[in-house]
């Protein structure tokens, strides 16, 4: 029988570390509200999403109070839209129209954010695709709780260099657009290699088309919960501190994998997966980056950070693959910089740059997240961060990802408050070399070789 | 069997034990272990109930037994066994 000291543990964990649920995300197939007419579409959407979702946001806090552990986010992610507007939008502004039934629909639920305002574009673009892309930056502006993701390359294809340039301009645009709030549109698109079809997690959530009809994907969390474990036992080898991390992931992902069971059965919607991250929120205690400092780091960003946050996600990953049933999205450790203070504090006093939070994205979950730069950086610039980023994930068989912001009128020195869970954020300076030529190419990278790994 | 676990922690005090067991006879809520530890003078107490013949829904349960708690300066939770059960065993 359970004892009191477990008892206590676990709910000092919820209590004092930050132990919580970060998102239950119901995925929601959409490809049979496809239509030729744009309102039959939009209507088919509405009540789709609306019928499925009506019980999500009650059930989630339901199964919060009875578990006693905070569930922070509801979600709705859905089919990738440029595959189920196809046949009806003939302009950005179609899309446009379906991304403000979106942003209806997932207001009428009480969800705050729903993902899949997506293309899937790694080897080509279709006429709808692009139409859809070149809506993002209107969507965004003119909704709000609307999440956007362009999947740019993959292992198996290469990456879409056209799909580069235009996401460059288009993040460009979208900072334009939403400029009076900070470009905080831009907060909500993430370009991706790899991306999986059932994250949770925003902004790069979206219901693949590999998925069933509805499906529940969990994202667990606890940065703090490591942390904490870590600080009992400071100066041990590293058998140990590997031990520990993955006892400590293995808790964590216990508690997700009874979410999302009890949630999956009071939904009537089978279970999909758990997305086992150490995600960070601005929150004291809440951080990546605090672990990497436990580890023996004197800062995020100094040599030994990349092999230090390597341990720290493959720890994670054998701790909670235990734990589930069934694991998948992203998995692993998130550094974005905005949401975390170890980071913010990091970039802050010089430890962390760009370039060093590339070299991390090798070894971790998702990329390049969260990143405030100067509203004046060329949309060449962009790409080239993306094309970089995109390369990692295709050659080494991962996940990668860029979300960042270009802030309208903002320089290196500035600071950008986007306040709530995605925090506050330094501008970062961004290498000024030119990479134009490179970008301006047209067509795409080959897929790699398999074989003769180095 | 509806198990569910409630904590009791807070400054020690007269009459804590007898106020969430008062609570717990008038509402049907079966006890089945008791156990208690002072960690840095602080009351920590653990009770194994059964809430199978209650008829106020969980959450109404939770919320007056935290409420009895803020009465007496102690903080009360009730929660599922489950989320322990989960996170200890294998």
């Amino acid at each position: 029988m359970i004892n009191i000291y477990e008892v206590l543990e676990t709910n000092k964990m919820i209590e004092h570390e930050n132990l919580d649920v970060r998102t239950i995300t119901m995925g929601i197939n959409l490809l049979d509200c496809a239509d030729t007419d744009l309102d039959t579409v939009c209507d088919k959407i509405y009540n789709k999403i609306t019928r499925y979702a009506k019980d999500l946001v009650k059930t989630g806090d339901d199964i919060s109070k009875e578990f006693g552990i905070p569930i922070v986010n509801k979600r709705v992610s859905i089919t990738p839209i440029s595959l189920v507007g196809g046949a009806a939008c003939k302009s950005p502004k179609d899309y446009v129209k379906i991304a403000h039934t979106l942003d209806k629909a997932a207001k009428e639920v009480g969800i705050n954010f729903l993902g899949g305002y997506s293309a899937i574009v790694s080897k080509g673009m279709t006429k709808s695709d692009e139409l859809l892309i070149r809506s993002i930056p209107q969507a965004l502006a003119e909704t709000e709780r609307i999440c956007s993701s362009v999947n740019v390359g993959s292992t198996k294809t290469g990456i879409n260099m056209d799909a580069v340039r235009l996401m460059g301009e288009i993040i460009l645009q979208t900072a334009e657009s939403t400029k009076e709030k900070d470009s905080f549109g831009c907060a909500k698109l993430v370009v991706l290699c790899n991306a999986p079809d059932d994250n949770p997690f925003m902004a790069g959530a979206f219901h693949g088309v590999s998925e069933a009809d509805a499906i529940i994907n969990v994202g667990v969390s606890g940065p703090g919960v490591v942390k904490y474990a870590l600080e009992q036992i400071r100066g041990a080898s590293f058998e140990v501190l590997c031990e520990t991390i993955k006892r400590t992931a293995f808790k964590i992902t216990r508690v997700g994998q009874l979410v999302a069971q009890e949630a999956s059965h009071r939904l009537g919607v089978p279970f999909g997966i758990i997305d086992l991250s150490l995600a960070p929120t601005p929150a004291i205690g809440d951080s990546v980056a605090e672990i990497l400092q436990e580890i023996g780091l004197e800062r995020a960003g100094a040599p030994g950070t990349t092999a230090a946050l390597a341990l720290l996600n493959d720890q994670v990953k054998k701790g909670g693959v235990m734990a589930s049933s069934y694991v998948g999205g992203l998995s692993g450790a998130f550094i974005p910089v905005s949401e975390d203070q170890g980071m913010i504090d990091a970039v802050e006093c010089g430890a962390l740059t760009i370039e060093k939070l590339e070299a991390m994205t090798c070894v971790c979950s998702v990329g390049l997240d969260m990143i405030a730069i100067p509203g004046e950086t060329p949309a060449t610039t962009i790409s080239g961060i993306i094309a970089d980023e995109a390369a990692i994930g295709m050659i080494n068989q991962k996940t990668t990802a860029v979300r960042i912001i270009p802030v309208i009128g903002k320089n290196v020195g500035d600071t950008v408050e986007f306040g709530g869970l995605l925090g506050h954020a330094p501008v970062m300076p961004v290498n000024s070399f030119d990479c134009s030529m490179f970008v301006n190419r047209k067509g795409r990278i080959p897929a790699p070789i398999h074989s003769f790994k180095n | 069997m509806n198990k569910s676990i409630i904590t009791v922690v807070g400054k020690d005090a007269v009459g804590i034990i007898a106020k969430v067991c008062t609570y717990l006879a008038e509402n049907n809520v079966n006890i089945l272990d008791i156990s208690q530890t002072i960690v840095q003078e602080y009351f920590n107490m653990m009770m194994i109930v059964d809430m199978s013949s209650v008829e106020k829904n969980f959450e109404v349960i939770a919320n007056e037994l935290s409420e009895i708690g803020l009465n007496i300066g102690v903080q009360v939770k009730c929660q599922r066994e489950e989320i322990f059960d989960k996170m200890h065993r294998i």
